[in-house]
């Protein structure tokens, strides 16, 4: 046995990784930047770093089966003539027509309805179809306007002025000519298959003070009755609440680094932004701050998966989540049945995420008349209605096991992280330690 | 070829008293809810605001096609996503008049400030002054003629529709536009990304002619015009024109 000059075992770069190295062979080649759709996929800390704590001999739970946890929310109580009434404290987020078929926004809208909760337009106006099929219709209101219009501000039931998307905060949109369908064309009010870019600010106001005024424009128009949300991506949460409150709105929605959207730049979504679980407790601070805490009401979305998450943003001061890439998976998204066709696109179910490019095998990402077939939605609405259902019951049982009989009452007290990271971002002790890590200003 | 949108021809008033609306002695909200309260078949088509003195989102989201004088200046957003209705505002604009207007006319007897007209999709808006900047930015069909000048920016993003102006643009006039039509009798200080000047043939001045008259103006001919619009180079992304971006 000869022991001369023996070879090490090849080692890879922890820093030019698989990905990176396949990254730059493909910037290469293309000359491109990278463009997808979904939100921030790298680990960051979140939920699953936090752990309810329970009741035991200090704090008495509620029998599961006999004592009622409530779940129902009201949204837009400080200004609004008609707040909107939701069943269970989960909605569904904003997601356009163009981006999204339209069976997979009326199923959104189904399945919305059945669980009592709302769904929410995006960024190419209000369909029929999901203004026939939701019982609860937000309205948003975007930079690009598309599809802006009286009737639909007034026939919705609350407006969401968007200043933010928590995968692309200070970004605009990009709908790339192959999804641009003539239908979609017509909405949006542009040449069929040209790229549409929707821009990163709005065109009549910059700044709260504007904002303040435009918010008086909107309920000037539907005579106060809407409530109006705000959305904001997790920027600056403290601040850009604050401001939001000074604005005037009704509701606040705060969208973190994990939340999707339809495309923009890998680098964007990846490296801008703040995790999720670290802007809940600036916000509700800052409406702490204003004493609007409850009053202004605080929807969090990004990243929610089950009802472990849509606990812990509620007992982090959240009044509402809101879930986008969630409730695409429970239509069918990235769906193994579809395994073989991921495959042909040179992907996996599960990893696809070129939703840009409108080949979708699920039907959801689409304008391909064929594609767009493969969504039943009825039954995708059902399966959204289920999985809404199964959330709001998950998070039932962890309320009562911490003994609260409504979802409002959960608090930073029923909480431990288990790592530093997660603790200070959430503000509650480190696992077996009185520490909190990160006090101080925002 | 699509002249220009429907529904701009001003409401032609009757000649009796107008419903006086005075916003010293009336809230802006009950001014509002009056404008929204109006049914189909109402007979008195002529009102009159009084002493808006800057009032933000005067006269927004009306729908009936009754004719409103504004004897003052106003803030922001009047005339706001307005549809059948024609307004008349003896003053000036603040920031967004006639934003997202649908149908209808507004007309600006003073200047105007930013975003005059911002995405509106019909109507027309005339101003006899000068528009800030912005003036037209993504607009989706609505007709915009400006007597003076227009700032920088304008028609940024524009969708459709046409911008008319009788005197000079700002800088980057036209930027990033798609398929709206631009008519600039002055000197643009620059174009904007992907904005070139076109050639006017016939159907261009027949355009221009009928919006002029529609504006009530006379004493301009569409000859003395240049025509601007879209490239259309960047229309698809190209990372050899990621410079123009």
């Amino acid at each position: 046995m000869s022991y001369h000059n023996p070879p090490t075992t090849p080692r890879r770069s922890a820093t030019f990784d698989e990905y990176h190295m396949s990254e730059i062979r493909r910037a290469a080649a293309t000359g491109i930047y990278d463009i997808r759709g979904a939100g921030a996929k790298r680990k960051v800390p979140n939920f699953d770093d936090l752990l309810f704590l329970g009741a035991s001999i200090s704090r008495y739970p509620l029998e599961g089966y006999r004592e009622k946890c409530e779940t129902k929310v009201t949204l837009g109580t400080r200004f609004a003539k008609k707040p909107i009434e939701l069943k269970i404290p989960i909605t569904v987020a904003g997601m356009s027509f163009g981006s999204l078929s339209g069976p997979a926004k009326e199923a959104l809208g189904r399945g919305a309805t059945i669980a009592g909760t709302s769904t929410t337009t995006g960024d190419g106006g209000m369909t029929e179809e999901e203004r026939g099929h939701s019982q609860t219709l937000v309205y948003q209101y975007l930079p690009s306007r598309y599809g802006m219009n009286p009737r639909d501000l007034r026939r919705a039931d609350a407006i969401e002025v968007v200043v933010g998307q928590g995968a692309k905060p200070g970004g605009g949109g990009m709908l790339l000519g192959q999804k641009i369908s003539d239908r979609v064309a017509e909405m949006r009010t542009l040449p069929k298959g040209i790229d549409q870019r929707s821009a990163c600010r709005h065109p009549d106001w910059t700044g709260p003070d504007d904002l303040e005024i435009k918010i008086l424009e909107l309920r000037e128009i539907t005579n106060w009755e809407k409530p109006i949300y705000v959305k904001v991506a997790g920027a600056r949460p403290y601040y850009d609440t604050a401001l939001a409150v000074k604005a005037g709105a009704d509701v606040v929605v705060l969208d973190g680094m994990q939340g999707g959207t339809a495309a923009t730049q890998e680098v964007f979504i990846e490296h801008v932004g703040q995790p999720t679980l670290a802007c809940i407790r600036p916000a509700v601070k800052a409406l702490q701050d204003l004493g609007m805490h409850r009053k202004v009401q605080l929807i969090v979305s990004g990243g929610i998966r089950t009802g472990a998450d849509v606990a812990k943003a509620m007992a982090l001061g959240a009044d509402v989540v809101s879930v986008g890439t969630a409730a695409l998976i429970a239509l069918g998204d990235n769906d193994p049945h579809w395994e073989s066709e991921y495959q042909k696109l040179g992907t996996h179910a599960g990893a696809y995420d070129d939703w840009h490019e409108g080949k979708d095998p699920a039907g959801i990402t689409t304008q391909d008349a064929e594609l767009m077939k493969r969504v039943d939605p009825v039954a995708a609405g059902r399966r959204l209605a289920n999985y809404l259902k199964v959330m709001t019951l998950e998070a039932q049982t962890i309320a009562r096991a911490c003994g609260h009989n409504h979802m409002h009452n959960l608090e930073p007290e029923d909480l431990c992280a288990l790592t530093i990271e997660a603790a200070a971002m959430a503000g509650v002790p480190l696992a077996g330690t009185s520490w909190v890590p990160g006090q101080g200003t925002f | 070829m699509h002249a220009s949108n429907l529904a701009t021809a001003p409401v032609t008033k009757v000649n009796y008293a107008p419903k006086v609306f005075d916003l010293s002695k009336i809230t802006l909200r009950e001014f509002n809810q009056a404008l929204h309260d109006i049914t189909d078949g109402a007979t008195e088509t002529n009102w009159e605001v009084l002493n808006p003195k800057g009032s933000h989102a005067v006269a927004v989201g009306a729908e009936h096609a009754i004719s409103i004088d504004v004897q003052g200046s106003v803030g922001y957003y009047c005339g706001g996503m307005n549809q059948n209705s024609t307004i008349t505002i003896h003053g000036s604009a603040g920031p967004g008049v006639g934003e997202n207007m649908m149908s209808g006319a507004i007309f600006v007897k003073g200047d105007a400030s930013q975003y005059a007209g911002a995405t509106g999709r019909g109507g027309m808006l005339v101003i006899d002054g000068n528009a800030s900047s912005r003036c037209g930015i993504s607009m989706k069909g609505i007709d915009i003629v400006v007597g003076g000048n227009v700032g920088h920016m304008s028609a940024f993003m524009a969708q459709s529709g046409n911008l008319v102006v009788l005197g000079d643009a700002g800088d980057a006039f036209g930027d990033s536009i798609y398929e709206a039509r631009l008519f600039l009798r002055g000197e643009a200080k620059s174009l904007g990304a992907d904005c070139i000047e076109k050639e006017m043939r016939p159907e261009h001045i027949e355009i221009l002619k009928d919006l002029l008259a529609r504006a009530g103006i006379t004493d301009v001919k569409p000859e003395e015009f240049k025509r601007y619009g879209s490239a259309r180079t960047l229309y698809n992304f190209n990372i050899d024109n990621a410079d123009a971006y």
